[in-house]
């Protein structure tokens, strides 16, 4: 099978700092793989030069959506990756504070629509369609996540968690092959943790996307995931399913610490 | 009471150090020609009455402000929901309408026509609502897109010939390629720099103008601009001032009409979302670029529009009329009506327009009274007359 993601030796130098030195990974269709790694080991840099933010420095990014023929992404503009099928979220949270949680979704669906100036302002049949639709998937993807009854409320006042799960719903409207969750469950309590757990293998399965995911919550980690990456400095130390890793000695040592099998 | 006489003390002590203040400057007057030192104790005790009772004014305002009442929440609430309610806002809109269209049947030619520049400042108020209070894309010299309009009419008028007609859509259309002109450079720029670049661009607009005499007139202006036509009919001079009033309105109509439209849009979403988070916006698949650029241009198209009327309104123009002031008025107009909100922004430029001019009556302090309002209104509502609600969408079960 043919990797949805496949990055080979990725390097992004800032000035004469080396975020990521040389990474290489793949994430095939249907996969939960996590990238695990000390503070500052270059995870969202990597995210980052995946999704169009930054530009790297060498190396090559192609991403296979339809598994016919893969596309180079590395250098494109953001939005065009989205349209490719990447979506991310972010470590510390970006949602469109001042709008609702509904329009934070159906801004999700901007690039699988079409409705331009004149057709905001004529507002004819097909624009009024278009705009129906959206507002109706917005809303199921909103009741998937567990937020329809906050649909109407600003985005900056919700909960951290529904924050949190809001932005993996926006993020899903954007109709992705792949989904990067950057730190999902960073700053959740302890249930709220557990609620994700099943919610990212119930997207991964509805949705049939396949998810990578930095996150530092290792029973997370362990518990949902096919695969797993570390990094250290920049470089990919390791990669192998949770169980191999929890058994690497250069993890344990790097990452994990000797009660690190949480 | 102790909180009374603890007020009154203060402002008795504010009183005294402001009179020990102006002592030098307003008390005490040598007279050289006599060689007497004169006293004008008057002076003094004007100033300790006026500074005496601002400060109780001041207190008791500050105090207004902290009362955990729910008054003016409850009065908030009411005209949000007035404004939500289709039921309720359609009658009021049409009724403010129609008093609109009364209006110049029952004031004289010279309140007509005052109307008549405030509704002007009423579109540029929503043009760059378009740019700065949706998509939260600071401008300073947006005046230059309504210079570019009035001189598109001007020169075409008075070179070519060409009526106010067809030169209406030209005046909008040059002043959005102006919008996409400036757009593209500044892309990239954020926050100050941003104020910087575009206070830039409205000086060298004014400064081009001055300057380039053969084409422009330079300071002189361009006098004899044709004002619009009406079917060939002859207009008297009370006639043609409702007749521009009539057109400024429906222009402040359509305005506001497809600014309503575009906010509550995949465009006008994407603008706000703009605002809110560049970086997420761009992420979840908004060309950041383009939508910038469609925000400028867009602004700049009604600038440009209204530019032709103003020059035909007028039939005289210099670059005096498209100064950083004008700029900074219409920046303030959208501030002070809440970024975003088009009732708001029209409420603030009929307010910030028409109360400069009914205060001519204390002439010399016009401009103070103008100051002291904004910085009242700032203290009281900082977010502007109106805050902007977001839309609540209705999931339609059959979709």
């Amino acid at each position: 099978m043919d990797a949805l993601l496949d990055i080979r030796g990725v390097i992004m130098d800032f000035g004469g700092l080396r975020a990521v030195d040389g990474v290489s990974l793949q994430v095939f269709p249907g996969e939960i793989v996590a990238l695990i790694g000390p503070n500052g080991a270059g995870k969202t840099t990597l995210f980052n030069c995946m999704t169009g933010i930054y530009r790297p420095s060498g190396g090559e990014i192609r991403i296979d959506p339809t598994g016919k023929a893969g596309r180079r992404i590395d250098g494109l503009p953001p939005h065009r990756i989205t349209a490719l099928g990447l979506a991310r979220t972010f470590q510390n949270i970006r949602l469109f504070n001042g709008m609702t949680a509904l329009e934070n979704v159906m801004l999700g669906h901007h690039c699988r629509t079409t409705t331009g100036l004149l057709g905001a302002i004529v507002h004819g049949p097909a624009a009024r369609r278009q705009e129906q639709a959206t507002i109706a998937a917005a809303y199921a993807m909103l009741e998937r996540v567990g937020l329809a009854p906050y649909a109407d409320e600003v985005a900056g006042n919700l909960s951290y968690g529904a924050q949190r799960r809001l932005e993996i719903a926006r993020a899903l409207a954007t109709a992705p092959s792949l989904l990067l969750l950057d730190e999902p469950a960073a700053g959740m309590n302890p249930q709220e943790t557990f609620e994700l757990d099943e919610l990212i293998v119930r997207i991964r399965d509805e949705h049939k996307v396949a998810i990578l995911l930095i996150e530092h919550d290792m029973r997370l980690v362990m518990n949902i995931s096919d695969r797993i990456y570390v990094l250290e400095y920049g470089k990919s130390i390791a990669c192998g399913t949770p169980l191999e890793i929890r058994g690497n000695p250069r993890v344990i040592e790097a990452y994990l610490g000797e009660d690190g099998h949480a | 009471m102790p909180t009374l006489t603890r007020h009154l003390l203060h402002a008795g002590g504010i009183a005294l150090w402001f009179m020990l203040l102006a002592l030098p400057l307003l008390a005490v007057r040598v007279d050289t020609l006599h060689n007497v030192v004169e006293w004008r104790w008057g002076n003094l005790l004007w100033v300790g009455a006026g500074a005496f009772v601002l400060t109780l004014l001041w207190r008791s305002m500050a105090a207004w402000r902290q009362r955990p009442s729910k008054e003016p929440a409850a009065l908030a609430t009411a005209a949000g929901r007035l404004l939500d309610e289709p039921r309720l806002y359609r009658p009021a809109v049409g009724l403010l309408l129609g008093a609109a269209l009364l209006l110049p049947w029952l004031v004289d030619t010279y309140q007509t026509n005052i109307m008549g520049l405030a509704l002007i400042f009423v579109v540029l108020g929503l043009g760059l609502n378009i740019t700065v209070g949706l998509a939260g894309l600071l401008d300073l010299g947006y005046i230059a897109f309504f210079a570019v309009g009035a001189y598109c009419y001007a020169l075409l008028n008075t070179r070519f010939g060409l009526g106010f007609w067809a030169c209406l859509p030209l005046g909008g259309l040059a002043g959005a390629v102006c919008g996409l002109l400036l757009g593209f450079p500044i892309l990239r720029l954020r926050g100050d720099y941003l104020a910087i670049v575009t206070l830039g661009f409205g000086s060298i607009a004014r400064i081009v103008i001055e300057n380039w005499e053969n084409v422009t007139g330079g300071a002189q202006g361009i006098a004899g601009v044709a004002r619009p036509g009406l079917f060939g009919l002859e207009l008297s001079l009370a006639g043609m001032t409702i007749y521009l009033y009539y057109l400024l309105l429906a222009l402040v109509a359509v305005t506001a009409f497809v600014t309503r439209r575009l906010q509550h849009s995949r465009i006008g979403r994407a603008w706000v979302a703009l605002r809110e988070d560049e970086i997420a916006c761009a992420a979840m698949g908004v060309d950041v670029a383009r939508t910038k650029l469609s925000a400028y241009a867009f602004g700049a198209f009604w600038a440009g529009l209204v530019g032709v009327i103003f020059a035909a309104r007028n039939t005289y123009i210099n670059p005096n009329s498209f100064t950083f002031m004008e700029s900074a008025l219409v920046l303030s107009i959208v501030v002070l009506g809440g970024m975003g909100s088009i009732v708001g922004v029209v409420l603030a430029a009929l307010v910030l327009v028409l109360l400069p001019e009914y205060l001519r009556a204390v002439a010399e302090y016009r401009m103070l009274v103008f100051g002291a309002v904004m910085v009242l209104m700032m203290i009281i509502r900082p977010q502007g007359l109106i805050i902007a609600r977001r839309k609540r969408y209705r999931a339609r079960e059959a979709a």
